[in-house]
């Protein structure tokens, strides 16, 4: 405990925590829409090819968060221009990341000593941000959560109904391509924390562990923040105690929220399931028997 | 609402031709036919979604426009993950305010309203249930609310019956029958079977091939006008006070595609 208080006191370790909770906010709430739009590949694809960004960022000596951030938008965009109905879209994401990797590829062998700072950006640096990046993190971080909060209710239309939400004159197609710059802006958020590789542990796992918990959309974005939190954080202090990596706490957490709730809190909850149905359930039974 | 001598075109390919109709405030009307023949376009063009290549559409006396808060819209049968977090009183709630920008802060009006339309398709006991995990028909129930919550004018309801069982289909034709009678409002229904609604419905718009034909279901269902219709000889035949279309056998089968009714099973809870 001594330990831990003396290292609080070191500013890497506070621009760490800074950034860490700044980083899983953003993570918490994007993570849930990430879930519900059934994005995985997508977030994939932008968090290796945010690798090839900031790849060439650090080739022309330019700051890595914003070539991360410049590799995910660029990935957005293109995304979203060739394909952003949900049939194909895999296709598209898959024919992308191939051709962006390979760029990523040829920007490493152009750079001489990159080995390393290509492994932080493959697993993570956080604990080598400087106050600096903090302050760019926390900018990227409330742009991106005030552009979801005025998107917030159409976004929600638009993923959960979007044949009644596109008759009631929500722009569906406009707001896809809104996400993925969203989503292209918490990927360079959170490969801060886990890196390239280990991406989903915190953009897919906190918003597929709350849904576990609740039936409500607002309170399960606050579960996935509280879940994000929780990992990000307990995951860079065991890393400082520890002085292993901090992405294998993250993950190791993150995945055990994820099976407490799935398998140990989510099926003690009653109202996961549907309600007793007095006035239909006769009727139900009526049809199984007749099977 | 009418249709001025509409055409709808979806690429090269003709859906309707030429279609003029009136509907008066309060009718009911289905629109019928085989998979595939358009009814769907119809519904869209009537939101705005797609612009007919000729001819004039009112509603209300203007042009369709997309977000027409007159209009309520239920639209073919759609899946929800069993593990979305989302209930049924929320998908009613999106048809409160779900298209507006911003993240509409919990509100004692808008959480009012919810509840009496809830209340108005006796949905109270699964409303807040995961929405994925209701029944077909508790969902179109659902559904219903969400469309009326905005107090629309006009109801397009888009296979609503489908996959639904006979107990389920009488429901939720009295609910939307209910809402007619005490609103005055105008039901749009497209349905590949009329029986369900046969008692309720004033006029029919029979589609095959872009070909069209409507009035009052006792002069459209006829063999006569289904025969020109298809375009072959066409027997429409009543049995037990339902309505069957039967044609002849061609090389690839029926020309008419048989109403598949199918109920699928309540799941045991």
């Amino acid at each position: 405990m001594d330990q831990l208080v003396a290292l609080l006191g070191y500013e890497f370790v506070q621009n760490a925590i800074a950034a860490g909770t700044v980083i899983a906010i953003v993570s918490g709430v994007v993570s849930r829409f990430v879930v519900a739009r059934n994005m995985s590949f997508a977030v994939h694809a932008l968090a290796e090819l945010g690798f090839t960004g900031a790849a060439g960022f650090i080739l022309l000596r330019l700051s890595p968060v914003l070539g991360l951030l410049a590799g995910t938008a660029v990935t957005a965009v293109f995304i979203g221009a060739l394909g952003v109905r949900a049939r194909g879209r895999d296709v598209v994401v898959g024919v992308v990341m191939a051709f962006g990797l390979g760029l990523g590829v040829l920007f490493i062998t152009l750079y001489k000593g990159y080995a390393n700072q290509a492994f932080a950006i493959l697993f993570g640096t956080i604990t080598g941000v400087s106050r600096a990046d903090v302050l760019l993190l926390l900018a990227i971080g409330v742009v991106t959560l005030v552009s979801l909060a005025a998107i917030y209710r159409p976004l929600t239309f638009a993923t959960v109904d979007p044949e009644v939400a596109e008759a009631r004159g929500v722009p569906v197609g406009a707001l896809a391509v809104a996400f993925l710059l969203i989503m292209a802006a918490a990927v360079a958020e959170a490969i801060q924390v886990v890196g390239v590789l280990l991406i989903l542990t915190l953009l897919i796992t906190p918003g597929a562990s709350a849904e576990r918990l609740t039936p409500r959309p607002g309170l399960a974005i606050i579960y996935s923040v509280a879940i994000a939190l929780l990992c990000t954080l307990g995951g860079i202090l065991l890393s400082l105690i520890t002085n292993a990596p901090v992405s294998v706490f993250v993950t190791s957490l993150s995945f055990a929220c994820y099976l407490l709730a799935r398998f140990v809190v989510g099926p003690r909850r009653r109202d996961l399931r549907a309600t007793s149905r007095p006035a239909e359930s006769s009727a139900g039974a009526a049809v199984v028997e007749a099977r | 609402m009418s249709f001025e001598r509409v055409t709808l075109e979806y690429g090269t390919r003709r859906i309707w031709s030429d279609l003029s109709l009136d509907i008066p405030p309060g009718a009911f009307v289905a629109i019928l036919g085989p998979n595939g023949s358009g009814k769907t376009s119809l519904l869209r063009a009537i939101l705005g979604l797609v612009a007919p290549s000729s001819g004039r559409i009112l509603v209300q006396g203007r042009s369709p426009h997309r977000g027409d808060p007159e209009i309520g819209y239920v639209p073919q049968h759609s899946n929800f993950d069993a593990d979305l977090p989302f209930r049924g009183r929320d998908l009613v709630q999106l048809g409160v305010d779900g298209h507006r920008w911003g993240i509409g802060w919990p509100d004692p009006t808008r959480k009012a309203r919810v509840d009496r339309a809830v209340a108005s398709v006796d949905a109270e006991a699964y409303a807040d249930a995961p929405i994925g995990r209701l029944s077909g028909g508790e969902q179109q129930r659902l559904r219903i609310a969400q469309a009326l919550v905005g107090d629309p004018r006009i109801l397009l309801c888009d296979e609503p019956l489908a996959n639904l069982d006979l107990r389920y289909q009488q429901t939720i034709t009295a609910l939307i029958t209910a809402w007619r009678e005490r609103t005055g409002g105008t039901v749009l229904f497209v349905t590949h079977d009329v029986n369900p609604v046969l008692g309720v419905v004033d006029q029919v718009l029979f589609v095959v091939n872009g070909r069209w034909a409507a009035g009052k279901p006792d002069e459209v269902l006829t063999s006569e006008r289904m025969s020109a219709l298809y375009g072959s000889h066409v027997d429409v035949v009543r049995v037990h006070g339902r309505i069957v279309v039967v044609g002849e056998s061609t090389e690839s089968g029926f020309n008419i595609e048989e109403p598949h009714h199918v109920p699928v099973p309540v799941e045991p809870h």
